[in-house]
């Protein structure tokens, strides 16, 4: 069998569908959005096509060109090239061109007909191309080029009939290697226009509706207000819509934890149920609609071709923070979780920015954080309407994520002038097509979210939290104890002394064990906050209890320390991945934690001063 | 002139683009992406900031291009494109 796996290579530039005619061949479910950079690494899939052979797929970062300027496209290069280590020269090269931006994606093709291989010219976005009335000529096209062409359309099921019919045929031949020099690489713009005036009529350079949208987007006063508008509205939807169901969903395990333990005998084990499973769990798990409510925003923003915009309209003021543009969609996903945002940056063709960006990505508010902040905001801000519309609770979840970016600049700006380079940074970034989202497409994304959150539940949470739960159980009190049992525990013992390092910042000693799990996982802290107050409380809701237990300069101080704080550890694998340096990992837990700690000692003090 | 100069809207015909120092890799992405002699060239939209960044349609695409990258590239105006 492995005699005839054709190995399949997908190149072209930025944002063709690449990946979409990938997840399309494969049936996987690789990220598509419409911006460029999105594939950053190499993807490998494999499908049997109707002869029977089997087809290996890769999928590559998309490149405007093979002479690389940025760690994701030096990936495409390499695999090109033949010199990515590990890995053998495609059989076939499926070039990806956009048919609504032949004149940019047709260049890239010549120069990938350039290197001798066999390529197939895959015309992707087909439907839209007819849409605005693009007529391509494409036997004529295939004639000029002298390489197979087909028509995909990689968003619509079927929509990759052709190529699949032409790659399971013969492998066409390679057009001869031709060297690359200055001045062949102009030649292939002239080229480019000799095969476009001879094979495509264009009735607009621009669709229409982009030219109406950004009109309107990217308008110096009203582009700004739309994008304040639009960032405003997903963080008041996300609290909206998405608290009370958390509440519903968290109210609904606690009654089941109840009816759970009226069939267990009373003990421990009762107490893990109830306390760990039911109420730790339970509450995290509760959390998940707040999440998808955010994925939803963040799926549809993605797709629909806003973010370069906000990115263009944002460049100034992050350049002036010692940042690019560049860096807004790495720091957008980050809102997701730091891990993608980090990974993101390989699309910044600076490597200074790159860095700044990778250190200061965990300071954006993450998706794990939510939870955390939701169950403190919900026990402690009251429900009270500011101009009667704006929830005060959304208004303070609002400012935590401001006091994440705003954190985020001040880092930067100070690595800015700690490095003092006056050199120039890039932009070069392309603003593509706006799209409409596909429900579909959204709802898969929403399930694969769903499904990572179960497993991160189901996962780590739960053995965190069974292990927090052991250790606030045991020793259990001795003979004649005056205190509640959990303070004769391990818990009891670790949590006082780590409360050395934490009582001026305003944390008892619950709250800071509950740290430690958070450093592994930071939802992990409601879990865990559950657990200690739970299995020493009378048998109250998680949020009355804290309210009852803890000080609103306290609960104020951690909402901050979260905000800041160096924590869970698979953002600091990923950084020594990315970056390969130690130094990088320890520059960033070091600084957020002094960020962390100082501004949870000042909201501390002041807090407490004026309650 | 200069693209950074090129007034919002104005129709012109890019000339060259210019290393701002040896093996410039941002003069020669330009050329990749299209800014040859002879293309047509618009400035589309500034930056609500200092008017920067600009962005620049050329061909069937649209760029955002800081001024500093724009400056690279000369254009002439007035030729029926
Ligand atoms: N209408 C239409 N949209 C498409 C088609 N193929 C892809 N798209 C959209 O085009 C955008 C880019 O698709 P991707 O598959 O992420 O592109 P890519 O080439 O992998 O991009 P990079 O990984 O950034 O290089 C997404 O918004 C897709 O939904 C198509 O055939 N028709
Ligand atoms: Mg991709």
């Amino acid at each position: 069998m492995s005699a005839s796996t054709l190995r399949i290579a997908l190149v072209g530039n930025p944002n063709c569908g690449k990946t979409a005619l990938f997840n399309q061949l494969t049936g996987g479910r690789q990220k598509v959005a419409n911006y460029a950079g999105v594939t950053v690494e190499r993807k490998e899939g494999r499908f049997t096509a109707p002869s029977g052979r089997v087809l290996q797929i890769l999928d590559l970062p998309g490149t405007y060109s093979l002479e690389a300027n940025s760690p994701d496209e030096q990936i495409t290069r390499d695999v090109c090239a033949g010199n990515f280590p590990g890995e053998a020269v495609p059989d076939l090269i499926v070039c990806v061109a956009d048919a609504t931006n032949l004149r940019l994606h047709l260049r890239f093709v010549l120069e990938v007909k350039r290197l001798g291989r066999p390529v197939v010219l895959a015309l992707n976005m087909m439907d839209t191309a007819r849409q605005r009335g693009i007529v391509i000529d494409v036997p004529e096209l295939q004639r000029r080029l002298g390489l197979p062409v087909v028509e995909t359309v990689a968003v619509k099921r079927g929509g990759a009939h052709s190529l699949i019919e032409r790659v399971d045929g013969e492998v066409p031949a390679a057009a001869p290697v031709q060297p690359d020099d200055a001045a062949s690489r102009a030649d292939l713009h002239a080229q480019v226009r000799e095969l476009l005036a001879a094979t495509v009529t264009m009735p607009r350079t621009t669709a229409a509706l982009d030219d109406a949208l950004d009109r309107w987007a990217l308008h110096p006063v009203f582009g700004l207000a739309i994008l304040a508008v639009v960032m405003f509205l997903v963080f008041q939807a996300v609290y909206a819509a998405g608290k009370p169901v958390s509440d519903v969903v968290g109210d609904g395990f606690g009654w089941m934890g109840e009816h759970v333990a009226a069939l267990m005998p009373a003990g421990p084990l009762q107490s893990l149920v109830v306390d760990g499973l039911f109420g730790g769990l339970g509450t995290v798990l509760g959390f998940l609609p707040v999440i998808l409510v955010l994925f939803f925003f963040i799926l549809t923003l993605e797709e629909s071709g806003y973010l370069p915009r906000a990115a263009f309209l944002l460049d100034r003021l992050m350049l002036s923070v010692g940042l690019t543009g560049r860096s807004f969609i790495p720091l957008l996903s980050s809102f997701a979780c730091a891990i993608p945002g980090i990974m993101g940056t390989r699309s910044i063709t600076d490597p200074r920015d790159r860095l700044t960006t990778i250190l200061i990505a965990p300071l954006m508010t993450c998706s794990a954080r939510l939870p955390v902040y939701a169950l403190l905001i919900g026990a402690f801000i009251p429900i009270r309407y500011v101009f009667g519309v704006f929830n005060l609770q959304g208004i303070v979840l609002f400012a935590l994520y401001l006091a994440g970016i705003l954190g985020a600049m001040l880092v930067g700006w100070v690595m800015k002038r700690i490095r003092r380079d006056k050199s120039e940074h890039a932009l070069l970034m392309e603003l593509p097509s706006y799209r409409m989202p596909r429900p579909r497409d959204v709802a898969i994304g929403l399930y694969e979210r769903g499904m990572i959150f179960l497993k991160r539940l189901t996962g780590v949470i739960l053995g965190l939290t069974v292990l927090m739960w052991f250790l606030s159980t045991f020793p259990g009190a001795p003979e004649g104890a005056t205190l509640p049992a959990i303070d004769y525990s391990f818990a009891g013992y670790i949590g006082r002394g780590l409360q050395y390092v934490f009582a001026p910042i305003g944390f008892n000693w619950q709250i800071s064990l509950a740290l430690i799990p958070a450093f592994a996982a930071r939802e992990t802290a409601v879990a865990a906050l559950a657990t200690v107050y739970l299995v020493g409380g009378e048998g109250e809701g998680l949020g009355q209890a804290l309210a009852g237990q803890i000080p609103l300069a306290s609960a104020l101080s951690l909402l901050v320390w979260f905000a800041y704080a160096p924590q869970c550890m698979s953002t600091l694998a990923i950084i020594k991945r990315e970056t390969d340096s130690w130094r990088n990992v320890a520059i960033s837990f070091g600084y957020m934690f002094v960020m962390a700690y100082a501004a949870s000692f000042v909201v501390y003090q002041v807090a407490r001063a004026l309650t | 002139m200069r693209l950074s100069d090129l007034p919002k809207g104005a129709p012109a015909v890019v000339d060259r683009v210019d290393d701002a120092h040896a093996a410039d890799p941002i003069a020669q992405r330009l050329r990749d992406l299209g800014f040859v002699d002879g293309e047509p060239v618009r400035v589309v939209a500034v930056g609500p900031m200092g008017g920067d960044p600009l962005l620049v349609q050329i061909g069937f695409t649209r760029f955002a291009l800081r001024r500093a990258e724009a400056a690279r590239i000369s254009v002439r105006t007035g030729v029926a494109a």
